[in-house]
């Protein structure tokens, strides 16, 4: 890491913060709430195409012949595509490039795409759809991970070395068995993780136009325009300066838009093609099938503890469903084990994952992308092991916090560590001591922490260029211009750059724009994923304003004959400290700027510092900073019907420092809330048939406002010695502990331990009746 | 977004306009009221229409009156909201306005109307499906396939009645007048008690045809000691359907003895199912004493055995089963409240 990436955390042209810890509105508040903003959707182009594709209605079979003469003789059809027409395969993970745009010989599941048509309106594309004939060799189709671990012909891949097998890791560090051998209690039982979708409002669209001289323009609800960019240019054959991708206003991700997807191809393809603009929609149906959500993962959990509260060891075994691609899979399979090292110090752990292909909608990064499910099991095992040794589950959690400036098990280094604080805040704020076991029947507390990466060290495709760049535009307007690759998802990333350059060069937030996520117009960021954003971003655009301030301070300076050292720029004016009366606005040493220097302008950049642990996979998981998260759930269970009624969630969140209390807030009520809802409405599963259960927001139901609990956001900062003022992430991480935290408050209430997910009510009483049965069966032979 | 097909809409005035309309689609037309069951339907293509007759401008339809009788007369074009929040259908018939009152969510109540509910198609997690969800499985017998796929082999499609009004309605004694377009043998008007209108078969479970439109919802006065309550099981706090619904009558006298007493329970078959075995078992038992707590368990009991939720809808059957019992017991809870 570079003397450039280090800004220092506290306010940088004063005593005081003047943007950076204000609640100011969002950059596109007010435009989304009036219906001012522009979605991919809202893109309407003269002469524009609408395409539709044709899925496949089996979930496993070769594809034997595709006929599209019917669809391609129906009156305003432009054109037609399938899998021979896009043969390149593609995927975000360089070494396993599973995908194809349009499948090509085979099918992975229903719902996988086959062919694309264009036509003058969807009615007529989705017409010419089912006038397409293929004709299908069906195949033996795997809905059971556990059978594709076992089974490997056929093949769901047939070219993949490992069968159906899409990833394994194995690592172990410590000496387990003297680890177990010295606890004085060791716990081992199994956890089930069912998959669960994003589910963001906004379905997946996109638009893509070509121009006369073959540059292509592709507007796409994308969180990651930059490997966008990559993979449709390499399957397309195109240079990647000659296809320009935006990313519009989006509502909604939560890693759901993370990888490339079949339409941004297509579209693109069809725009070539018929040389008009294309459009492509997906119905909420068609988004459920894009899938890549959770992972559904069945995990063994071994954990030592003794007597004193201290962890000896953990050691787990995973089977992860992947699903019918790979997608970032083998980044999952790692976070799986990875990422369970904090915060608490355990001195030896080994884990064994591994992901296995099914049949099924693919699945991929969701908010907490692969460590929500170990988190789960981890949590709940942690609160049996306080009970067994008779400790308090938060005295047991304080006991092994991991601490500040320390490393953990698998090498990763931790600076900045609020966890303590957490378990302080949520024990404070939910009434624990005095309320936890103390509650009536059907009512209780429970507990959870986590530990959470702000982006990591890994870049996808390896490369030495930087993760995050900005780029400013300064002139006589007062206008001050930032062209960022960072996508803004709704989490807030153009509105933390904003606040930057008002806090750094004294700039009223209308005084600044920020255009983001154009690659044309903005340096290349790596997006919106791993909460890296505040972090690397922020960074970058720090870097950037300090060396424009640099080039303004140095020209008012020479303006007025003095030492640079003695002009102020910060607080919207521009003054010599030692004579303060010689005084100008921001915008009047702009202009002096302008004059001295000519046309002004800057750049910044991140780059993480070498990091993570001496193996393979050792930097994957290894962030620059870590954020920690306590949860108390307050629960209420119907012991008639089984149901659980959501109270309270406490969500304390060490965020380093808030740079926008509101924007932390709201993704802390945000992540709590995505979580919880996971653990009692959600259920992504398929049928019988290996189809969808039910691909609509009815049948996959979300919680209503009725059925929230109520969410207090706890902030912590414990300032970060290389975060943009001490920042970390706040997007991911409070959704952890949500989970297991709802599970161990129903021990709380009703005495049951709830292992698999999700917390059906008929799960629970079936749990209660086996309760019932024991505790008589016990009175029985105590007597 | 899924597209609707296209239909020629009509916006008639009036009754006969509407009925004629219709009519006069071959059995190719629809009546639309609030649209919350219709357009779904047809943006699923398991309901196809040429003609949709929207009945929106036929003031005729509308309002809620207390007849001389006391009792009520109710115009199926009368919004699930104005039903639920009416202080005559609260006094009158409070199963009616409690069950009214959860269905769907706040905009569904203000766009959906009494007839429609009453009218709703049945529902299974098999047919509200997209055209490419059901031909992926050769669709099912509700529409355009052989199969049934929650009873294997089953020849006569079993999705759930899912109306919430229908077992008030049903508790209530409710009549129902229809029109259709008149012929050499009649005039198209009759009129049905609630409990003729269904029938056990899920793909169409209604005595009336698709060209026979509801004029109508007769509800007789109710006596003093009337109550009424409706309990439903859903995982949500709105917006769902019901996984089970259950309306419940008491007629007390003046000592509170129950005089007459009826349950009807929704979202099991087809058609709604009166639990006569158990309601029965309330008649003599008084509301406070040791009399009713025993009715009300053996009521419990004997609603479990007649009540046999299948795996239609969606939600565990066996778990909606076992709260048979439960709803019935709030069901009465909330007519006593």
């Amino acid at each position: 890491m570079g003397a450039r990436d280090q800004h220092g955390t506290g306010a940088p042209w004063g005593d005081e913060f003047r943007a950076v810890g204000k609640s100011l509105r969002k950059i596109e508040g007010l435009s989304k709430a009036t219906g001012e903003a522009v979605y991919a959707d809202d893109i309407m182009l003269p002469g524009m195409l609408h395409a539709k594709l044709l899925r496949s209605p089996h979930a496993h079979a070769r594809i034997v012949s595709i006929d599209t003469s019917k669809a391609l003789a129906l009156e305003g059809v432009h054109a037609i595509i399938t899998g021979a027409d896009l043969p390149i395969c593609y995927g975000v993970i360089p070494w396993t490039k599973d995908e194809n745009a349009l499948a090509v010989d085979k099918v992975r599941f229903i719902g996988d795409e086959v062919a694309a048509v264009a036509a003058i309106d969807e009615d007529t594309a989705n017409a010419a759809v089912r006038l397409i004939e293929v004709e299908y060799e069906v195949l033996h189709s795997y809905f059971d991970p556990n059978e594709s671990l076992v089974r490997h012909e056929p093949a769901i891949h047939p070219g993949n070395k490992h069968g159906n097998i899409s990833k394994r890791v194995e690592l172990e560090f410590g000496d387990l068995e003297s680890a177990f051998a010295s606890a004085d209690v060791v716990m081992e039982e199994d956890f089930v993780f069912h998959g669960s979708t994003h589910a963001a409002i906004e379905p997946h669209c996109a638009v893509a136009r070509a121009s006369a001289d073959g540059l292509v323009t592709l507007w796409s609800s994308t969180q990651i325009t930059h490997y966008v960019q990559r993979e449709v240019s390499r399957v397309l054959g195109l240079p990647q300066s000659r296809l320009r991708v935006i990313q519009p206003t989006l509502g909604g991700a939560f890693g759901g838009k993370s990888d490339p997807f079949s339409l941004e191809f297509v579209v693109a393809k069809l725009a070539l093609i018929t040389g008009r603009p294309v459009k492509m929609l997906w119905t909420r149906e068609e988004v459920f099938y894009a899938h890549r959500g959770r992972h559904p993962m069945q995990m063994r959990y071994k954990t030592g503890i003794k007597k004193d509260g201290h962890l000896t060891g953990v050691e787990a075994t995973i089977t992860i469903d992947g699903g019918s691609y790979s997608s970032f899979g083998l980044v999952t399979t790692y976070y799986s084990g990875q990422l369970l090292t904090g915060p608490y110090d355990f001195p030896n752990y080994r884990f064994d994952s591994t992901r296995v292909f099914t049949n099924k909608p693919p699945c991929g990064p969701k908010r907490g992308h692969g460590s929500v499910q170990p988190r789960f099991a981890f949590e709940i095992q942690l609160d049996e092991l306080s009970e067994a040794i008779g400790m308090d589950p938060i005295e047991v959690r304080r006991v092994n916090d991991i601490g500040e400036n320390t490393k953990t098990v698998n090498g990763q280094r931790v600076t900045s560590n609020g966890f303590g604080r957490c378990l302080d805040e949520v024990e404070r704020a939910s009434e624990w001591k005095t309320r936890r076991g103390k509650l009536p029947l059907g009512t209780g507390l429970g507990v959870a922490g986590s530990m959470y990466i702000s982006g990591t060290n890994y870049p996808i495709y390896p490369n030495d260029m930087p993760q995050a760049g900005i780029q400013l535009k300064v002139d006589r307007s007062g206008l001050v211009t930032a062209f960022t690759g960072g996508n803004d998802i709704g989490q807030g990333s153009s509105s933390v750059v904003r606040t930057i350059l008002c806090e750094e060069l004294g700039l009223d937030p209308l005084d600044v724009r920020v255009v983001a996520a154009d690659t044309d117009l903005c340096p290349v960021d790596l997006g919106a994923y791993s909460s890296r954003v505040t972090f690397m971003v922020g960074n970058a655009t720090i870097d950037a304003c300090r060396k424009l301030r640099k080039q303004i301070v140095e020209a008012v300076a020479a303006k007025w004959e003095v030492d640079a050292k003695r002009v102020y720029l910060g607080s919207g004016e521009v003054f010599d400290t030692e004579q303060r009366e010689t005084k100008i606005t921001t915008r009047e040493a702009f202009e002096i700027a302008e004059a001295f220097h000519d046309t002004l302008g800057s750049t910044g950049a991140y780059n993480t510092p070498t990091l993570g642990g001496d193996y393979r996979g050792g930097s994957i998981g290894a962030s620059p900073a870590y954020s920690f998260t306590a949860h108390v759930v307050e629960v209420d269970v119907d012991v008639e019907t089984g149901m659980i009624d959501l109270k309270n969630v406490w969500v304390a969140h060490d965020c380093g420092r808030a740079l926008n209390p509101m924007l932390v807030a709201g993704q802390m009520e945000g992540s709590a809330y995505m979580g919880i809802v996971e653990a009692v409405f959600e259920d992504h599963k398929v049928n019988r048939f290996g189809l969808h259960s039910g691909p609509s927001l009815l049948d996959y139901p979300l919680a209503t406002a009725l059925d929230t609990p109520e969410l207090h956001a706890l902030i912590v900062e414990s300032i970060d010695p290389e975060g943009p003022y001490g920042a970390k992430e706040a997007g991911e991480g409070p959704l952890h502990p949500a989970l297991p935290a709802l599970s161990n408050a129903i021990y709380d209430a009703v005495g049951i331990r709830l292992r698999e997910l999700p917390f059906t009510p008929g799960r629970v009483l079936t749990a209660l009746r086996a309760k019932a049965a024991l505790d008589k069966e016990t009175k029985g032979a105590s007597c | 977004m899924l597209r609707l097909p296209q239909f020629t809409l009509e916006r008639p005035t009036t009754i006969e306009e509407a009925i004629q309309l219709v009519a006069d689609a071959n059995g190719r037309g629809r009546f639309l009221a609030g649209g919350t069951d219709l357009i779904p339907n047809l943006k699923h293509e398991f309901i196809e229409a040429d003609v949709v007759v929207a009945l929106g401008g036929i003031e005729a339809l509308r309002g809620i009156e207390v007849t001389a009788e006391g009792g009520l007369s109710i115009g199926p074009l009368t919004s699930l909201v104005d039903i639920a929040e009416s202080a005559d259908v609260q006094r009158i018939a409070p199963a009616l306005a409690q069950a009214v009152g959860t269905i769907a969510g706040p905009q569904h109540r203000q766009m959906g109307t009494i007839g429609g509910n009453v009218m709703l198609d049945t529902r299974c997690q098999w047919i509200n499906q997209s055209h490419f969800w059901r031909s992926s499985l050769g669709f099912c017998l509700k529409k355009d396939g052989s199969a049934c796929h929650v009873v294997e082999g089953g020849k006569r499609c079993v999705a759930a009645a899912s109306n919430d009004s229908a077992p008030a309605l049903a508790t209530l004694a409710a009549t129902l007048d229809f029109q259709k377009a008149p012929t050499e043998y009649g005039n198209g008007k009759r009129t049905l008690a609630f409990d003729e209108l269904f029938k056990a078969d899920g793909a169409w479970n209604k005595k009336v045809s698709a060209d026979e439109l509801l004029t109508r919802i007769h509800i007789p006065a109710t006596p003093v000691g009337h109550k009424g309550g409706y309990a439903k099981l859903r995982m949500r706090g709105s917006i769902d359907f019901p996984l089970l619904g259950v309306a419940a009558r008491l007629d007390v006298d003046g000592e509170g003895v129950i005089e007459h007493a009826d349950i009807v329970v929704i979202a099991l078959q087809a058609r709604p199912l009166r639990v006569r075995k158990a309601s029965a078992l309330l008649v003599g038992a008084k509301l406070g004493a040791a009399s009713y707590d025993d009715a009300l368990a053996a009521v419990m009991v004997a609603a479990y055995e007649q009540c046999h939720p299948l795996p239609n809808i969606p939600g565990d059957h066996e778990w909606r089963q076992e709260m048979v019992p439960i709803y019935v017991k709030r069901a009465l809870a909330a007519a006593i409240a």
